[in-house]
């Protein structure tokens, strides 16, 4: 047994990475993020002939220039954490654009092998390629494989032991770029090499390229190194460039990337690549896309597609979620049971199990929508979902695939903002990216629906399902105005180039399919849930304490002691009197006033209470009274809290979301209600800070906290302005009532 | 001749790339680079064909590609 040998894959998008990732290491895997930004990083271990090997996914890039995170984060693992053996999984039936991030691995001298994949499909196509031709050609071994079945996959394994074994002194490979650009390097090398600048990471010529290529990774690096030459380097590099656009106007990087691909073909061009049938033929795939695109049938398919992930995600997991719900309560019952009544108990119950629930009861939905989306991600479809949505997600500086985080939000209504902000991890432009994060939760969520249908039956109750249907649509324009409105200002600039491959399609691996699923709930079950449980504890903390004044408490005490006694008093004289009856019950109504009234106290009391009670001289230029406000408060745990808040305070006892039949009567019977209030409430509720376990995944998902406050801050702001404006407006006209 | 204003079912021959920066690089990783032959597959967004894959584009990405279009079919 030797030291534990490590591996990188690196290799482009859709070449068929993760299925050779899972297919070595199975369930020996672990996903983090790589520190600072939302990358995800897989590891993973195997054992082969004695021989532990350590292997992390890297990121699928097409190159390794510093333009994208993913492409910064592959580069910066192969030169920080040198590998033994970086594995290039190249596509077989697309050798030419994939080799090109191969040769820059041959640029940067590090020890490759490359794995040729998806032989069969290139087979298929009749291109049958030379591996060994291939390999002599480009100075590194070349395995062909079929990751999907496993073929090959043995001989790999010998030739990275091999490789790692005698691949100690690798020389960079030097390639030509051109007259005007080698002259260039020529210059540039002996100020680099005599200076060694940066030199103990990456080879000098290579240096001497990224400047020509305006690497501001690099750039920055050797700036703090040495800020003298850096600016002499530089110089050479704007006469170069200025030489360049005056005669054939290119820039150099487009010279350097034409170079690389020339060198390229002249391998393919020395027998490694024989085609069979010449001209363009028809691909499944192609036949699929004539369909699955088409300009009038592919969006009627997307939207059944959409339709059909979000039933998948919401409905095919209510059974699972009823069933983690039958176990909270049985728990809830069990302590109830078995605990002396205090705050010991009350916090067992309502902290910790309510929050384990809390953070448990959204496991299947995310489960659910993670299996739904690696069907889509795997088999190639979302490609063109984001393909055909983005002239209109495009317009409000989205990405065409932002529509799918929105759809699970709640874009339907009756989504969840949780998994929704989850989903956006399938967005791979930065900042299109985070503006889908932030607006996401304007969606009405399931939990928002309830209390809008509350407030909507008991104000509007003739309009209902229009009022409805105003609120999804409502939501959607709000969400895509706030995205527009930040991507001009805290999330300016340019959109990411969309250049992106449609893939061919791919049946999914079912293997693939459910590593994908898991890791993805697992990794929201280890990350965002003790963050839940604690936050959960602490909004019960504040629900909760401070208690009532013990001679509120003792008052209360004794009025429920003589409803009691008269109760007893009854019983005693029980002489089948009909007469007691009415009596009766009308001390029971009495003593359910009396709790109703004490808890309303308590809260009143309690630091939810006090915020909502302070609140009050802000809210009122929305029409809230402290009543709405300590629910609104609550609704920071969880948006149906909002009812149970307002039965609460308004002295109902205990109201459930399903029965709401008391309250919606006890609100429009209100005189501080009228419609313009509710509907200032309610659009204040459709856009006011997010719950807080989506803040959690906000700050999970946005690599920093920062972005999590920033969306409790600005919602609320833009929630609180919008609903002053509601109810002014109302006043204004006379509506108020 | 723009990439943008080609028809669809049209071939050429890429000229030039107009773009640098993020958006230059991209599309020469991408393999669009001068003397790559392309169809058109479909516009808004664009929709070419090159090497075997199908790449995708807004349309003012492809109004940095010069063209020069060789065949008409039809």
């Amino acid at each position: 047994m030797s030291a534990a040998l490590s591996i990188a894959l690196a290799g482009n998008p859709n070449a068929g990475k993760t299925t050779l990732f899972n297919r070595l290491t199975g369930a020996r895997q672990h996903v983090g993020n790589y520190p600072g930004v939302t990358v995800e990083k897989k590891e993973g271990f195997f054992t082969w002939k004695g021989h532990e090997i350590k292997v992390t996914d890297l990121p699928g890039t097409y190159s390794l220039s510093a333009y994208s995170v993913e492409e910064l984060v592959a580069r910066d693992f192969i030169v920080n954490e040198r590998p033994d053996v970086v594995v290039d999984i190249v596509d077989a039936s697309n050798l030419e654009r994939n080799l090109y991030l191969s040769c820059q691995f041959l640029e940067l001298g590090v020890p490759v092998v490359i794995a040729l994949n998806m032989i069969d499909v290139a087979r298929s196509r009749g291109i049958e390629i030379d591996a060994d031709k291939l390999a002599e050609l480009l100075g590194v071994p070349v395995v062909p494989i079929i990751a999907r079945s496993g073929k090959g996959v043995d001989k790999l394994f010998d030739t990275i032991l091999e490789t790692a074994g005698t691949a100690k002194n690798i020389h960079p490979v030097m390639l030509r770029y051109g007259f005007d650009i080698d002259q260039a390097l020529s210059e540039m090398l002996p100020l680099i090499e005599d200076n060694n600048l940066l030199t103990d990471q990456y080879p000098a010529r290579w240096i001497a390229l990224k400047f020509l290529e305006h690497d501001e990774q690099i750039l920055e690096k050797a700036r703090a190194a040495n800020a003298g030459l850096t600016d002499r380097l530089l110089q050479i590099c704007e006469k170069i460039t200025n030489h360049l656009q005056q005669t054939m106007e290119v820039y150099p990087e487009a010279v350097i990337a034409d170079h690389r691909y020339g060198y390229i073909k002249s391998v393919l061009h020395q027998g490694v690549i024989h085609e069979k049938f010449v001209g363009d033929r028809l691909y499944t795939s192609d036949k699929i896309d004539k369909i699955v695109t088409h300009r009038l049938l592919g969006p009627v398919i997307m939207a059944a597609v959409l339709y059909g992930l979000y039933t998948f995600t919401f409905n095919y997991s209510t059974s699972l979620v009823d069933l983690l719900a039958t176990v909270f309560s049985t728990a809830d019952t069990w302590v109830n049971a078995h605990l002396p009544d205090g705050p010991l108990k009350s916090m067992i119950i309502s902290g910790v199990i309510d929050g384990m629930g809390g953070v448990l009861g959204f496991v299947p939905i995310i489960m659910f929508m993670f299996f739904g989306i690696a069907v889509l991600e795997d088999s190639g479809y979302l490609a063109r979902v984001a393909f055909m949505m983005d002239r209109i997600f495009h317009f409000f500086g989205l990405h065409g695939s932002s529509v799918m985080p929105f759809i699970v939000s709640g874009g339907i209504s009756g989504g969840c903002a949780v998994p929704g902000v989850m989903a956006t991890r399938t967005l791979r432009s930065p900042k299109e990216r985070m503006a889908t994060l932030l607006t996401v939760p304007f969606m009405n969520c399931g939990a928002k629906l309830p209390v809008l249908t509350l407030l909507i039956g008991a104000f509007f109750s003739a309009h209902q399902a229009r009022y409805m249907f105003l609120a999804t649509m409502a939501a959607w324009l709000v969400a895509l105005i706030a995205a527009k409105f930040l991507r001009m200002t805290v999330l300016r600039g340019e959109s990411t180039p969309f250049v992106m491959e449609l893939p061919p399609y791919r049946f999914p691996t079912l293997r693939g399919l459910v590593i994908h699923t898991w890791e993805r709930t697992w990794q929201y079950i280890k990350k965002a849930g003790t963050v839940i449980l604690g936050i959960s504890i602490m909004l019960w903390a504040m629900m909760t304490y401070p208690g009532l004044p013990q001679d509120q408490v003792n008052t209360f005490a004794r009025q429920r002691q003589i409803i009691e006694q008269k109760l007893q008093q009854l019983k005693t004289d029980a002489t089948a009197d009909d007469n007691i009856r009415p009596a009766g019950s009308n001390l029971m109504v009495e003593l359910e006033t009396l709790n109703s009234n004490e808890a309303r106290a308590r809260l009143r009391n309690s630091l939810a209470g006090r915020i909502g009670i302070a609140l009050e001289s802000v809210s009122r230029y929305a029409g809230f009274d402290w009543q709405t406000n300590i629910a609104l408060v609550g609704g920071f745990a969880a948006k149906e809290v909002i009812i149970s808040t307002l039965g609460t305070a308004y002295s109902l006892g205990d109201v459930s979301t399903e029965n709401t039949t008391s309250l919606k009567e006890r609100l429009a019977g209100d005189p501080h209600w009228n419609p313009v209030v509710a509907l200032a409430v309610l659009a204040f509720i459709m856009f006011y800070a997010p719950c807080f376990v989506t803040i959690v995944c906000i700050a999970r998902e946005a690599g920093s906290w920062k972005w999590a406050f920033f969306s409790m801050t600005f919602n609320t702001i833009f929630a609180f302005a919008l609903a002053v404006c509601i109810y002014q407006t109302g006043l204004f006209l006379g509506l108020g009532g | 001749m723009k990439l943008r204003t080609m028809k669809t079912g049209q071939t050429g021959k890429i000229h030039a790339i107009t773009v640098q920066g993020s958006l230059g690089l991209r599309l020469c990783e991408m393999g669009l680079v001068p003397g790559t032959s392309i169809k058109m597959e479909g516009r808004d967004p664009v929709k070419i064909r090159l090497h075997g894959q199908v790449l995708t584009l807004r349309n003012n990405e492809a109004d940095h590609i010069e063209m020069n279009v060789q065949e008409e079919e039809q």
